[in-house]
């Protein structure tokens, strides 16, 4: 078995991680552990309130407190033009509040000490006088004529609606409608939630007041974004601004956005001529920054009695809180959300979507997600299963009848979206065959005889990850294209620097298979950097699953280039024509004479000690990687529960994924980030979710009353593998991060749902928590 | 109130050090000792990044004072290492997948030793029990599970007298 292993090509063997070595022997550097000479710790006041002018802020007595080196308010940054900064979606957001806070949790002092534990004493003896103001924290009553308008710092904002944006087509979906046999209507809400990755965010500023260098660590995901960002907000030169994220402890999108700490911390560095250091509390973390979802969603499905889909309607609010700051491409409002169709070949389509201010944190992000698609791909599945409910069929049966079909690929989408490859029916048979499914059905059957509740719910999920291209996708006006820089050394080891950057993924052994696979280098070979900006070429980061589609293509790119170069010097150095040389694994050998060859690392120290006359001396290069569409990963999750009958706790009994990312370069991180994103999955269908009280209190502001799942609630994972290569993809791979947890909410609740459809039920929102499923069941029971 | 010097054992080597009475064991490990393996990820108990052994018994670091450790011994995950030679559950967790960003690594893998000196073949609930004061939020537990596992099968066959 491990000789085979050993034998395999290194695109498809599950090599252990090259990065876990130093972080199982506690050698990890994440930015806490990051100290510089004459460091001073920042620390954030925090509003109360969820809405309210700011009357007064009297910092003197917390300025007199020792070793406090400045107290720092909005008034001191707007004398610099700093009190308000850009979101990476256009809109804009206080730094440090100035007129009004406008949810609770809002940044409004700072205060830069000798320690942390001054710094946090000092903030107690900040006082700041508030005069409350009325709180919306209902997004459709925010949209009602007459609210009060949150965001009345901007001149032309005459009420709280943030945009509206439609994709597909009104006229065609209206006639499908009218058409149709059989209307199945959902509303559901996506709650609020948050990515809360294990290390909160934070910064250390160190601007050097003698060559204005300016080098900031940062918890970034997309850090050379965020540098370019840093660059128009505060006119430093670019060229004098070095992002470095160290390692980071996990992300799921909530380490994307740029955060007040991150810019104060910088002004304070730059006023005070020392390095400030910001680390976040878990509550700033809950409570202030990038939560996720958040979508009031109506959903529509027409079809015909037979099962065939004509059409689908949807409907979407957003509740954005009082910033739209989502990091999302600029052409789609709503991000990704209009890939609603799913994996059904849906003959018309209308989607309306419409973003709105409250009082609450600014957001949302994508929460280990493409832009909002799993927001889409829970509406979609839960509509079918009750489509199936309606018209008395197997819900496996609908899909399959309206998968989008092998022969359709590339299959051009009513919303605009142009599917690359896809056998969807493949994995739906493989997770029925799996997961037992007709004994599971049977056995639904003979339990709810005996007033047992089982349950089992499908998900077949479509989704579109790694943007670019760039014609479509940008950030801010900044191309979602992505970049890779290789460099062989000349004794035959290799440098590869990326634009993305991993947060747990793998990147340092997934990246390197890549170019042990073009090249012949072995892993362990090649060192993979990333997150120094100085030092690594421009892109745009690691989220919505984009490092394989994009940097993982241009470093099979990159390396395809090198080899090109590497083949010109093998001919040299064997004196034939480079025709007559062939590659294979890590040497060019001579056609018809194989032990005539060069090794790659033969090659590698010919480049610097004996290239030809005539050409550049070096082995290295760089490509700038613009996919021609984005990836489309795939795949079916069956989940199966028992619901108590008496008391709505559910238990899950089975879960089984299909998953097909296309060709997996590590099946072992593959099959990691796929068990991930289950439990994140089944951590929203059973738990997770931020509430907000009448006045604005964020309900869920720590890990007591924000419920994470521990390795007791979180079911065991059954995982199994269809591939379907990316057709345009160098090395046939998809995204596959955030399958997961796009697929697999549907999927539970479906579950759920399934367990008590008998009795009628057909909807429950998410978390299903077992009193949401008791109320459910006495309602079907009493009526 | 007045600073107060503590004798600590860590990691097997006596530490003495002068600390404010409030200052966190978490804090004085990290930024007195400069062991940054223990991390602190939710300040509330919750989440177990800050997990250390005090002497042999999993705490969570961030809920103790460190004037409260004085005269016992810590083990931090530093300390799993014996002569540069890793720890059976740090080969498990490298060999079984365990760990993707790494930041609940160094609590988990305490967890999981400390189970082992209890318990050297624990079933998956056992696992999964001993490991449900700590969170991960990359792994979904699995291969944490099995890492801990492995770790059970590699220290029982370096036991005197087992077979390989």
């Amino acid at each position: 078995m491990a000789v085979e292993e050993k034998e395999m090509p290194w695109v498809g063997r599950s090599v252990k991680r090259k990065e876990d070595d130093r972080f199982v022997r506690g050698g990890g550097n994440y930015l806490d552990d990051i100290r510089l000479p004459n460091m001073l710790h920042m620390a954030i006041l925090r509003s109360p309130f969820a809405h309210a002018r700011i009357e007064a802020i009297d910092t003197s007595a917390a300025e007199a407190v020792g070793g406090v080196v400045a107290v720092v308010t909005g008034e001191l940054l707007a004398q610099h033009k700093l009190a308000w900064m850009p979101t990476l979606s256009g809109d804009t957001q206080a730094v440090l509040a100035t007129d009004k806070v406008r949810f609770q949790g809002q940044e409004v002092a700072c205060v830069v000490a000798t320690d942390p534990y001054v710094a946090h004493d000092a903030l107690e003896l900040i006082d700041v006088e508030y005069e409350p103001l009325p709180v919306i924290v209902d997004p459709k009553k925010a949209v009602e004529d007459g609210a009060p308008v949150i965001r009345d710092d901007k001149e032309d904002q005459k009420d709280n609606r943030i945009y509206h944006w439609e994709a597909g087509d009104k006229a065609s979906t209206d006639r499908a409608f009218s058409e149709a046999e059989v209307v199945v209507a959902l509303d559901t809400h996506y709650p609020r939630s948050h990515p809360a990755p294990l290390e909160c965010c934070g910064c250390i500023a160190d601007v050097n007041p003698a060559t204005s260098k300016t080098t900031i660590y940062m918890t970034s995901q997309a850090p050379h974004a965020i540098r370019t960002v840093f660059a128009l907000v505060t006119g430093l030169p670019e060229q004098n601004i070095q992002i470095i994220s160290p390692d980071i402890g996990g992300g799921f999108g909530n380490k994307v956005p740029v955060y007040p700490g991150y810019v104060v911390a910088t002004a304070a560095s730059l006023l005070i001529g020392q390095p400030v250091k910001w680390i976040e509390d878990r509550t700033g973390n809950l409570a202030s920054t990038g939560f996720a979802r958040d979508f009031h969603m109506h959903g529509e499905l027409a079809l015909k009695r037979d099962g065939t889909m004509l059409g689908l309607r949807v409907g979407m609010l957003s509740d954005q809180g009082y910033a739209y700051a989502d990091a999302q491409p600029s052409k789609f409002k709503a991000g990704l959300f209009h890939v609603v169709t799913g994996s059904y070949d849906m003959p018309a389509a209308h989607v309306v979507t419409d973003g709105a201010y409250t009082n609450k944190a600014p957001g949302g992000v994508a929460y280990r997600c493409s832009f909002r698609i799993t927001e889409a791909s829970f509406l979609i599945e839960r509509l079918v299963q009750n489509a199936a409910y309606e018209l008395g069929m197997e819900p496996v049966e609908l899909r399959r009848k309206n998968f989008v079909r092998p022969e359709q690929f590339p299959y051009t989408s009513v919303t605009g979206f142009v599917y690359d490859s896809g056998e969807y029916a493949k994995a739906l048979d493989v997770a029925l065959e799996k997961s037992g499914y007709e004994q599971l059905r049977a056995e639904q059957e003979r339990l709810r005889a005996e007033g047992r509740l089982l349950g089992i719910g499908v998900a077949s999920f479509t989704e579109a990850v790694g943007a670019g291209p760039s014609r479509d996708y940008d950030i801010l006006g900044i191309k979602m294209f992505d970049s890779a820089e290789l460099r062989i050394h000349p004794t035959g080891k290799a440098i590869l620097k990326l634009g993305v950057k991993s947060q747990g993924q793998g990147h340092e052994t997934t990246f390197a298979q890549i170019v042990a696979g073009e090249l012949g280098i072995p892993p362990e070979d090649v060192t993979v950097q990333e997150g120094d900006t100085d030092n690594t070429p421009y892109g745009l980061g690691t989220y919505a699953s984009r490092s394989t589609p994009t940097g993982g293509a241009a470093t099979a790119v990159v390396a395809r280039k090198i080899r090109e170069k590497a083949k010109q010097i093998a001919a040299h150095t064997l004196e034939v024509s480079a025709d007559d040389l062939e590659w294979e694994g890590d040497r060019f050998y001579v056609k018809g004479a194989p032990e005539q060859a060069a090794t790659i690392q033969d090659i590698a120290f010919a480049a610097y000690t004996n290239h030809p006359q005539g050409m550049e001396a070096g082995l290295e290069g760089v490509t700038y990687y613009d996919p021609p569409n984005l990836t489309y990963p795939f795949g079916t999750y069956v989940v199966a529960v028992e619901v108590d009958a008496q008391t709505g706790e559910w238990k899950v009994r089975k879960v089984v994924a299909v998953d097909d990312c296309g060709v997996r370069i590590n099946p072992m991180i593959v099959e990691g980030q796929i068990m991930g994103g289950l439990t994140e999955g089944f951590a929203m269908s059973a738990m997770q979710q931020i509430t907000f009280d009448e006045d604005g209190n964020c309900m869920g502001s720590n890990f007591i009353d924000y419920l994470l799942p521990t390795a007791w609630e979180t079911p065991a994972f059954e995982l199994h593998a269809t591939v379907t290569p990316s057709p345009h993809h160098p090395i046939g791979a998809k995204g596959v991060g955030e399958s997961a947890t796009v697929g697999s909410p549907a999927a539970f609740a479906n579950a759920v749902v399934d367990a008590l459809a008998h009795l009628g039920v057909r909807n429950i929102d998410m978390p299903l928590t077992s009193g949401k499923v008791w109320e459910a069941m006495q309602q079907a029971r009493s009526s | 109130m007045a600073n107060k010097t503590i004798s600590v054992t860590v990691n097997g080597g006596s530490k003495t050090s002068e600390v404010e009475p409030r200052r966190l064991l978490v804090h004085w490990i990290r930024e007195a000792l400069g062991l940054t393996g223990t991390h602190v990820g939710c300040d509330t108990s919750s989440c177990g990044a800050c997990t250390v052994l005090l002497d042999g018994t999993p705490v969570k670091s961030c809920t103790m004072f460190a004037v409260q450790a004085d005269g016992r011994r810590v083990t931090t995950v530093e300390g799993l290492q014996q002569d540069g030679k890793l720890h059976p559950i740090q080969e498990g967790f490298k060999e079984e997948h365990g760990l993707q960003c790494g930041f609940c690594t160094p609590g988990m893998m305490l967890m999981g030793a400390a189970l082992l000196e209890e318990n050297p073949d624990p079933s998956e609930d056992d696992v999964r029990w001993a490991i449900s004061g700590n969170l991960c939020r990359c792994t979904g537990y699995q291969n944490i599970v099995k890492s801990v596992q492995w770790a059970a099968k590699r220290a029982a066959s370096e036991q005197p007298g087992a077979h390989a």
